[in-house]
């Protein structure tokens, strides 16, 4: 592991039941690095990325967050996702509950911050997410879109250091993926550490450092976006990139 | 503004008491001859209940103006043409069927604890009572307060449990079965879910176990086996041994009702929960139980119902509840034959009840489906 990588997988597997979904996984990535992992349906992308929170529990190899190892040990898996933040596709927002209670669960609970504390830290993540007068609606009063940054400023409460996007935007109606996406392109630029499992290739243009492609349970290729879009090395790259992108 | 879309009243054939007649009773020839054949029966009967139930009843006094004493002295005994039910039977019985043989001196005791126990309830049933967060520690109170209140110590007259009877016993057995199982069922429920193989079968058994075996069987167990268990030289009560029972029959219900909602819920609730760092039993507690229960709650309503109703079983391990009282009344010689008077009062009085909590579950699932708030915390 490099000096300066926050997280860092080693010939990671995994496997659900017979069917190997990781394949010798490795990956580095550095404080503050924006990746954008894409690839066809069923190459284990979404589940890397669960592998990191520990949704998901990998049988081979190490995986290392922010200088935790993720092993059995449950209070390392505690402390891990106290660090990293995640959004699902389906945004899974807590519907028996405010916009405002949504986010100021975790704080409330976990971190034991005082209720008029964790209020306002929810009123000033909602702000950066662009929907504070949403505070008192329910998950199932609002569209998609803004469910989708409800989910944002959820995690972004726990004030984690990594946060992990699953398709955040594959759910939704394509005219509410720019406001979502808009949103994410601001938290980069913030400097947060991003993996980000996507197919919108304009969003991963403008914000990743590095592409990430993957392959029946394989890392296939890692490039800069300029190189990957323009340059791929292998076949299947190529392939992938002309079915998404000529259309 | 365009005069297409302008807004028009309602034809008038479908408004007003005319139009709701119309449309809800005179749909159609099929739904006129229900609603023709409804009204029939109602004609033929109601005015007969009406006159036996209340008109002409007799409730202290018989038809002459004597208080009765004795089934001869009922006006439907003395002519049988014109007389209406004899209530005299649960007048003079009255007391028991309310406290059982519990001391007169001391019956202050347990009318305390039924007002204490309206005062505890129902802050506990409705979000918006006013001052609720203290009136819910007096809740918490309560079944202490009531145990002592009823069973005598603290400085009170001990009053031993084989003098409870009627709708106490009722009462005691179905709320703190009620109140202990859902709980219990919670746990056994999440413990049958559990990932830890032993828990998750250790529950699955006991469910299935107690789930397997009739009531009944449980109460036998209860009275004869339960004690067998115990050290030597404890003896337990008789009331307790039966609450055990009925406790443990209910909370494998309610862990079976309540999983049913747990199975509703998805997988992303649980993931969310956990990528924010919730632990299990915050996840449980905040995210996953709040909207499992709300999904059972007339599954829950229903089977505490049932226990409810299922508490006059009682009576087979020699326990007088409500039923029991009547029965005894039914054998005293004095008032042979008045099974009517009985067998309708202690079913108004169960269906007082019963009817209350489906009314209350009806109120929760619109008041949840509209308000979206839980109001349980």
């Amino acid at each position: 592991m490099s000096e300066d990588s926050i997280i860092s997988l080693k010939n990671v597997n995994k496997w659900f039941g017979d069917f190997h979904v990781l394949k010798d996984v490795d990956l580095e990535v550095k404080k503050k690095e924006r990746i954008v992992v894409c690839g066809p349906s069923g190459s284990g992308k979404s589940t890397m990325i669960r592998c990191i929170n520990r949704l998901e529990e990998h049988q081979e190899g190490t995986i290392v967050v922010d200088g935790i190892e993720l092993t059995g040990n449950l209070k390392n898996i505690d402390s891990v996702r106290k660090e990293v933040g995640m959004v699902f596709q389906q945004f899974n927002l807590f519907p028996h509950l405010s916009v405002k209670e949504n986010i100021t669960l975790a704080p409330i609970w976990v971190k034991k911050m005082p209720k008029a504390e964790a209020e306002e830290l929810a009123m000033q993540q909602l702000e950066i997410v662009k929907i504070p007068e949403q505070a008192d609606k329910y998950p199932g009063q609002l569209s998609g879109g803004q469910q989708q940054r409800v989910a944002i400023a959820r995690s972004l409460a726990m004030k984690p250091n990594i946060m992990l996007f699953d398709e955040p935007t594959s759910a939704l109606d394509p005219e509410m993926i720019k406001e979502v996406l808009d949103v994410m392109i601001d938290l980069a630029e913030g400097g947060m550490t991003m993996i980000v499992v996507t197919h919108e290739m304009g969003f991963a243009k403008t914000v990743a450092d590095r592409m990430v492609f993957m392959d029946e349970g394989r890392i296939v290729e890692q490039a800069v976006p300029d190189k990957f879009f323009n340059n791929p090395e292998s076949d299947r790259t190529k392939l992938f990139l002309s079915q998404i992108l000529n259309h | 503004m365009n005069d297409l879309t302008e807004e028009r009243k309602p034809p008038v054939a479908t408004t007003g008491i005319l139009g709701w007649l119309r449309i809800n009773l005179f749909s159609s020839w099929f739904n006129s001859l229900i609603t023709l054949f409804v009204l029939y029966i109602l004609i033929q009967f109601v005015p007969w209940i009406l006159n036996w139930t209340i008109f002409a009843a007799d409730f202290k006094y018989n038809f002459n103006g004597e208080e009765i004493i004795n089934r001869e002295m009922c006006s439907r005994v003395l002519d049988p043409e014109t007389g209406g039910a004899c209530w005299a039977i649960i007048y003079v019985r009255f007391y028991q069927f309310m406290y059982g043989f519990y001391p007169r001196e001391e019956v202050w005791r347990v009318n305390l604890s039924y007002i204490m126990l309206a005062v505890a309830v129902v802050p506990l049933l409705f979000d918006k009572f006013p001052l609720r967060k203290h009136f819910l520690k007096f809740t918490y109170a309560f079944p202490i307060i009531a145990f002592f209140l009823l069973n005598g110590g603290l400085g009170l007259e001990p009053v031993s449990t084989n003098k409870w009877g009627g709708l106490l016993v009722t009462l005691v057995l179905g709320c703190t079965g009620i109140a202990l199982a859902f709980p219990l069922g919670i746990i056994l429920a999440l413990g049958r879910r559990s990932n830890l193989p032993v828990i998750s079968m250790m529950c699955t058994l006991f469910i299935e176990f107690i789930r397997g075996v009739p009531l009944i069987t449980l109460l036998f167990f209860g009275m004869v086996m339960l004690p067998l268990f115990l050290p030597e030289g404890i003896d337990m009560d008789g009331l307790a041994r039966v609450l055990v029972a009925v406790t443990l029959f209910q909370s494998a219900y309610m862990a079976e009702v309540i999983r049913g909602g747990l199975q509703a819920i998805p997988q992303g609730q649980y993931e969310a929960a956990r990528s924010i760092g919730l632990s299990y039993w915050q996840m449980n507690m905040k995210v996953v139980l709040p909207q499992a229960i709300r999904i059972s709650i007339p599954s829950i309503v229903n089977t505490s119902i049932g226990l409810f109703k299922d508490t006059t079983l009682v009576i087979i391990v020699g326990l007088l509840d409500l039923l029991g009282i009547g029965r005894g009344a039914l054998a005293d010689t004095t008032w042979l034959g008045l099974a009517y008077e009985v067998y309708f009062f202690v079913s108004l009085v169960f269906f007082i009840f019963t009817f209350a909590m489906s009314r209350y579950s009806l109120y929760l699932e619109k008041k949840l489906k509209t308000g979206i708030n839980m109001g349980a915390d």
